[in-house]
């Protein structure tokens, strides 16, 4: 069955959690055991509802502050398909676990308070929607029982936010307004009759016609090695398989492919998936692939196909969102990791800080604290095969890895 | 013109290696912990989901052996159907299958029997686990936790960081960004990979059925001598499950959804003794698989302490 990854983003409180809640009890999804021990909790809360966001926030922190920490992925399934979806904590200090949780996702939806409207976190939110290229974004105006559904609030919020999509430099992104109440359960799965002038779908049936197969983008192929696979078999006593993840478009035997960054070409010889072989392998898949001459392919090595090469670059500018609590300052060593591949990298220059709410650059500030995100420049140790994030998602992205103490410090996007 | 259709027509039906996303994203994984890591392990404990993690490795390495021995953290209180299967599992695929006994660190006062009739060694394991990938220096520890197992579990990560002590600090958590996983630890530090994550239950069950994945016969209906404690049915055949004389036994026709040590794990009753049946009936099912795990009732926060205490 096809499967749907979807991060949710919001602020403190604008009820992220019940929202998916109230998806998994109106779809049915929650299990009777899982539902008791949610009444339980919420009568022994004193709360005179179900709270819904018991079911999301699974550590004990979280249900003691009531707050989301960390991402927590929840599963659903309707008839037509598979939901994963990625709750994400609102508050600003976890911008790095939502940016997390958005990074795998195909569709997004950000919640905003209909009682106080598009604020600061809203633009944060779009912003990183927008940044990471999610293509479908759904902005569901929510807690409109509390604002007697109002059709004149919806479309004052609805009114600032396309002020916002308007600066957007994306504009490929499909961007979709609901009025929902997710206490209630107004437009999430089933349509409200407290909102007459709404004729749109609800928020359920709008996922429903999202188009999940397209999971990995229509894209130029790309095929990070990961392992080179030798078995000590008599049967396969020469085998020498590449073996990765294919992402971008189809390869077919017969392929012309270049080897990057050595830039040696050859022909694909067989495409195998466990015992068997394919003539073509669809974006997506984790096969195997033998060539045609006996080049040398490594991990950390790039397949692609000879008519459709990406760049080869030592160095590379990108915009990073920074995810430590050490600064990232010039002159810095970091690990850059892109796929299968992991090379020493130096810190150039930060030409400043981008500011979420689409209004420009800082450029007063050469260094990135937690949270922030720049245009920087980056040496490589050695060349790198490497695509603009707009043109592929994988080999236009990177980590950078602090090496003292190994942590993931930051996420780039390729220019 | 016609031609050019009969051309077209073969192009479709030439063979193309169709996408589960779940199946080439666990397949991705293990290969990453083979690369990243210098003595990966998979523990295996003869359930559906440690099985389901032995043919995706099989898929990942082929035509390769699986390049990683396989793990077991015997509480000793097994099923021994899940035993026998596992005996013949490993010398099936030619893996190398590593044993290490709850009972020998209970014998060297490690840990200590639980006591009372809600005795489990469960959460015993941990401690003969970590002193397992010590003795090995295993950096990297496969196993097959999902994340819509538990609520702590689906707030962890795919490569999970633990200390020294196998402790999981799940507020310091590293993110995890598209593809791009990173495996790098201090020496001492090791890594709890989970390829299935994103997996569900059903999903697991699926794929055993469309895989044709052979299992203990356990996860099928059979009659088993069982007794009711608390609403669930509990087996009264060995004798690890402690039972009061007051507690009835009957023969009932079960099957275990899910298989843990004997002493924690409930039946459920059914009638499903094919695989399509099993998927037919989790899919109607209106009850968690967790909800058979009597030591996740202890407390809402069971399993989350449990993994800060190294639990996989």
């Amino acid at each position: 069955m096809d499967v749907l990854k979807i991060a949710t983003a919001g602020s403190v409180d604008d009820g992220k959690s019940t929202l998916i809640g109230r998806i998994l009890y109106d779809t049915k999804s929650l299990t009777s055991d899982k539902l008791e021990a949610i009444e339980t909790r919420s009568k022994a809360n004193g709360f005179d509802y179900l709270d819904f966001s018991l079911a999301t926030d699974g550590l004990v922190a979280e249900r003691e502050q009531g707050i989301t920490i960390d991402v927590a992925h929840i599963y659903f399934s309707t008839k037509t398909k598979s939901y994963i979806i990625a709750d994400t904590p609102g508050h600003i200090e976890y911008t790095r676990n939502m940016v997390t949780g958005a990074s795998t996702s195909q569709a997004s939806i950000i919640l905003v308070d209909a009682r106080k409207g598009v604020i600061e976190q809203t633009y944060r939110h779009f912003f990183i929607n927008n940044l990471l290229r999610v293509k479908d974004v759904i902005v569901a105006i929510n807690k409109m029982d509390l604002v007697d559904f109002s059709q004149s609030t919806y479309e004052a919020i609805k009114s600032d936010f396309e002020k916002l999509i308007a600066k957007s430099d994306y504009k490929e992104q499909n961007i979709t307004f609901i009025p929902v109440s997710a206490l209630q359960g107004d437009n999430v799965v089933d349509a409200s009759k407290n909102t007459p002038w709404y004729k749109g779908k609800t928020l359920l049936e709008h996922l429903e016609e999202l188009d999940a197969q397209d999971v990995y983008e229509k894209a130029e192929v790309r095929f990070p090695v990961q392992t080179v696979i030798r078995p000590k078999k008599d049967e396969f006593h020469d085998f020498r398989g590449y073996a990765g993840k294919l992402y971008g478009g189809d390869l077919s035997v017969g392929d012309e492919v270049t080897v990057l960054p050595s830039l040696t070409t050859s022909k694909v010889k067989e495409i195998f998936f466990f015992d068997k072989k394919f003539d073509t392998a669809g974006r997506g898949s984790s096969c195997t692939i033998t060539l045609e001459d006996d080049v040398n392919v490594s991990r950390g090595d790039m397949i692609v196909k000879s008519s459709e090469k990406p760049r080869v670059e030592k160095q590379l500018t990108a915009t990073i969102c920074w995810m430590d609590n050490k600064d990232l300052n010039p002159g810095a060593n970091y690990f850059i990791q892109s796929g299968s591949n992991r090379i020493l990298a130096k810190v150039k220059n930060i030409s400043g800080t981008v500011a979420t709410d689409f209004s420009g650059e800082d450029t007063a500030k050469n260094s990135l604290s937690l949270n922030e995100i720049g245009k920087v420049e980056i040496q490589l140790s050695k060349p790198l095969a490497i695509d603009s994030y707009s043109k592929n998602k994988v080999s236009g992205s990177f980590i950078l890895i602090d090496s003292q103490t190994n942590n993931t410090s930051g996420v780039g996007f390729i220019q | 013109m016609e031609v050019i259709e009969q051309i077209k027509e073969q192009v479709v039906n030439a063979k193309v290696l169709k996408v589960n996303p779940l199946e080439s994203e666990a397949i991705y994984i293990f290969r990453e912990v083979v690369a990243q890591f210098e003595k990966p392990v998979l523990l295996f404990s003869g359930g559906k989901d440690s099985i389901t993690l032995v043919r995706l490795a099989q898929k990942a390495f082929y035509p390769g052996k699986i390049p990683f021995p396989l793990l077991h953290i015997d509480t000793g209180h097994n099923f021994p159907e899940t035993i026998e299967f596992r005996d013949r599992l490993v010398k099936e695929l030619g893996v190398e299958l590593i044993v290490r006994n709850v009972q020998d660190s209970i014998d060297q006062g490690k840990v200590t029997e639980e006591k009372g009739k809600y005795a489990s060694r469960n959460s015993l394991q941990t401690t003969t686990l970590l002193d397992a990938l010590e003795e090995f220096k295993f950096d990297a520890a496969i196993g097959g936790a999902r994340r819509d197992e538990e609520k702590a579990r689906a707030k962890e990560r795919i490569f999970s960081v633990r200390d020294d002590f196998g402790q999981w600090d799940e507020k310091n958590q590293r993110p995890e960004l598209f593809d791009h996983l990173n495996g790098k630890i201090d020496l001492g530090q090791n890594v709890r990979v989970f390829p299935i994550s994103n997996w569900t239950e059903l999903d697991v069950w699926s794929y055993i059925q469309k895989e044709e994945i052979e299992i203990p016969s356990i996860y099928f209906a059979h009659k088993r001598k069982t007794f009711i404690r608390d609403g669930m049915i509990w087996s009264a055949e060995d004798e690890v499950v402690h039972r009061e004389d007051d507690e009835l036994v009957e023969e009932r026709l079960v099957r275990f959804r899910t298989v843990g040590d004997m002493s924690c794990t409930a039946a459920v009753l059914s009638d499903a003794i094919t695989i399509d049946k099993v998927v037919a009936e989790i899919r109607e099912s209106t009850i968690s698989e967790r909800g058979a795990r009597i030591d996740d009732k202890r407390s809402e926060a069971a399993m989350e302490k449990r993994k800060q205490q190294g639990y996989f």
